[in-house]
């Protein structure tokens, strides 16, 4: 596993980060920062807050108090600082959210050449380039209805790395599949971790998050409880919330 | 009694000729201000939500003969001289935008919420964002309705007899009056009529069926 805290700036920092719906209090006090490289799996029980943090991350959620800096950004409402931040992050859903009307292949080239304005030779280079990484080059040309949910959730993956983001935020990307297809798309999103990329992973896979992470967050009614590094957290936990959860979780691996 | 001869169905089928660009011109029309009413619809700002609402409203809950009348007088009024035929086509055109707003209004909102939220994760702005992903997928679920509304439209283009314009059913009013059949006159004119949105309506039933499969 590669050395993740040397550099000094976090890529991705929230600062007192505060999150209300109505008058629900869905963020709490968000204090997180993620390093270059560093890979980090939220957990916690549903409706705890971690796929609103991870929306946060790149404004698809907007937030009513703190800060979120990333690669030296800091995410305002204004449209400036939206796009930057989106063009250096890159989202994968639970519900894969393909473009149905598009190939795999036009997936992959439509925000390159919009957004980047590359070609589109250069935009199908690349995207031939991440589809081979995830392994469906070979369904390039057809549409995500005729793809198995595991090949649509790794064309989801690649199309997001077709923008060449310097971190990835994963929104429980395994939940929506069959039992076997989550190993597919483990694999690939351990294979990106192995190549150094900044992750943040919303999943309940403990088995992944042993494997790869090198921080587990746990978050309970908005707020983190507990952080640790995954033999700590999984061995030693400290918050009797935090224990009550692995009890909870683990009886079902 | 006069006979029903070639100098009368060549004047029905002028007719038809009017009733027909009437309505691709009503289409057209209300196409492109429709699609900016479904837009507006569908915008984050509250205000341009409430003037296409009420736009809608208006449209949808007064009789087409009536919007005909106010465009067609209201014209005059602000001391325009225009053609009929100019005043007819602009009425068409503000009352198809805003029943096809609304039919399209539904279809960008029966899409996904993912498919915007993916469309922004990856950076897309709001042009690409609607052009790209969300009018490609919105047209397809509405077309069912828009062909619906092109049917009533091509028969609503009858009303604009009133006002003295002479498409096809004036025309069919002025055979009758001059041969006294009115019964053959305007079976012959329902034949044409029929002849236009059946297919249609076919057209629009099997793209039903072809988004309901595709649903399953």
């Amino acid at each position: 596993m590669p050395q993740t805290n040397a550099s000094q700036t976090p890529l991705i920092a929230m600062e007192g980060v505060g999150k209300w719906y109505g008058a629900y209090h869905a963020l709490k006090n968000v204090n997180i920062q993620v390093a270059k490289g560093e890979k980090i799996v939220l957990c916690g029980p549903s409706g705890s807050g971690k796929s609103t943090l991870i929306r946060c991350i790149n404004h698809l959620e907007e937030i009513q108090e703190g800060k979120i800096t990333v690669e030296g950004t800091v995410l305002t409402d204004s449209t400036g600082a939206v796009d930057a931040v989106r063009r250096e992050v890159g989202m994968v859903f639970q519900s894969f959210n393909l473009f149905p009307h598009m190939t795999i292949l036009e997936n992959c080239t439509l925000a390159p050449m919009r957004v980047k304005k590359v070609s589109k030779a250069e935009a199908e280079a690349t995207a031939r380039k991440y589809l081979e990484r995830v392994r469906i080059v070979d369904q390039a040309d057809k549409y995500p209805a005729q793809l198995s949910g595991g090949q649509q959730q790794r064309a989801a993956i690649a199309r997001a790395l077709c923008m060449e983001p310097k971190a990835m935020l994963f929104d429980e990307p395994t939940s929506a599949l069959d039992p076997e297809m989550v190993k597919e798309v483990l694999d690939t999103m351990i294979g990106l971790a192995r190549d150094g990329m900044t992750m943040i992973c919303v999943t309940h896979e403990m088995g992944f998050a042993r494997q790869v992470a090198d921080r587990v967050v746990f978050m309970a009614a908005g707020e983190i409880i507990e952080e640790a590094p995954p033999e700590e957290f999984f061995s030693n936990p400290k918050h009797q919330r935090t224990r009550a959860f692995l009890g909870e979780i683990l009886a079902h691996h | 009694m006069a006979s029903i001869g070639f100098n009368e169905l060549y004047f029905l089928l002028q007719g038809l000729k009017w009733t027909v660009a009437l309505t691709i011109i009503g289409f057209i029309g209300g196409g492109i201000f429709g699609l900016l009413v479904a837009l507006a619809r569908t915008a984050e700002s509250k205000a341009l939500q409430r003037v296409t609402t009420g736009y809608i409203a208006i449209f949808q809950g007064t009789p087409l003969l009536m919007q005909l009348f106010v465009v067609y007088y209201g014209v005059a009024l602000v001391g325009l001289n225009v053609d009929a035929w100019i005043a007819v086509a602009i009425a068409f055109t503000l009352h198809a935008s805003a029943y096809l707003g609304e039919i399209w209004r539904g279809g960008i909102q029966a899409v996904p919420k993912g498919q915007t939220e993916a469309a922004k994760a990856l950076g897309l702005h709001y042009t690409s964002r609607i052009k790209d992903v969300i009018l490609p997928q919105a047209l397809k679920i509405s077309l069912p309705a828009t062909i619906g509304f092109l049917v009533q439209l091509i028969k609503g283009t009858s009303l604009a007899a009133i006002v003295g314009f002479v498409e096809l059913s004036r025309a069919g009013q002025i055979v009758s009056n001059q041969t006294f059949r009115p019964l053959t006159v305007f079976a012959i004119v329902g034949v044409m009529y029929f002849l236009i949105c059946w297919p249609l309506s076919l057209w629009g039933a099997r793209a039903e069926r072809r988004l309901q499969t595709a649903a399953r």
